[in-house]
């Protein structure tokens, strides 16, 4: 697991039945692009967050497939419908099998 | 197998072609390839999609985009001037809000960042926005 990563994601409280809110997502990773050369001249291997989904209730809201060109603490800002009360899951999945998780609860009101 | 100088004429006529080819500005074919792997050579028409970049990034290591096609299934971005075209790619899932999304990339020097949206119908619909970068966002 690379360093340091640490999912932030800001969601509102409560909404409306049926409201449509924005979700904004960061998560702290360097996102290595491979293409960068190190200290001692040798490319600096490869290592991202590759994929990213967002859903609630079990219903996919967003899947963002991910390449090196994202840049370092890859954020996304993206809106949802929310038809009831209920639970955001947010997935990352990182180049070296790692994958990290968050979760906010949304109420209707 | 006996090299004739037939055999090795015709040869050399070969590589040389195919270095002229290769030759060509390799960034913007690189992207063409990309974008013509997403829709399968389809038609994409411009419109119906909204990419919106800064005219101008200091920094290339972060540039902010965003990008919304009502009634797109996916869209993805692509940075013709990088050394992988490729970017990001939204797709969306039934609760999607809008077909829209932010993020924030790297640019590699001044250059064009396109936005191709496939459409619930099927067809594909592109934008671009060109970038002018201060500072190259891929190390080196």
């Amino acid at each position: 697991m690379a360093s340091g990563v640490k999912p932030r994601v800001k969601v509102p409280k409560k909404a409306a039945a049926g409201d449509v809110i924005t979700i904004k997502t960061l998560i702290s990773h360097k996102m290595e692009s491979g293409q960068r050369k190190g200290d001692d001249g040798n490319l600096i291997p490869r290592s991202i967050i590759n994929r990213f989904t967002a859903d609630f209730n079990g219903q996919n809201v967003i899947d963002v497939t991910i390449e090196p060109a994202v840049s370092t603490n890859p954020y996304f800002e993206f809106e949802a419908m929310v038809p009831e009360a209920g639970e955001f899951k947010f997935t990352w999945y990182d180049d070296d099998g790692s994958v990290y998780e968050t979760a906010k609860k949304i109420a209707i009101g | 197998m006996d090299l004739t100088r037939r055999k090795a004429l015709a040869l050399g006529t070969g590589t040389l072609a195919f270095a002229t080819l290769a030759g060509l500005p390799a960034f913007a074919s690189l992207t063409d390839d990309a974008i013509a792997a997403l829709t399968g050579g389809a038609e994409v028409t411009e419109g119906g999609i909204d990419l919106i970049a800064p005219e101008i990034a200091e920094n290339g290591n972060t540039v902010p985009v965003e990008v919304s096609a009502p009634g797109a299934v996916e869209i993805a971005l692509f940075a013709s001037g990088n050394p992988t075209p490729a970017v990001a790619t939204f797709k969306f899932g039934p609760l999607a809000g809008s077909r829209s999304g932010s993020t924030r990339i790297r640019l590699a020097k001044t250059q064009d960042v396109v936005a191709i949206a496939k459409m619930e119908d099927g067809s594909f619909r592109k934008a671009s926005a060109t970038v002018k970068v201060t500072i190259g966002g891929c190390g080196g």
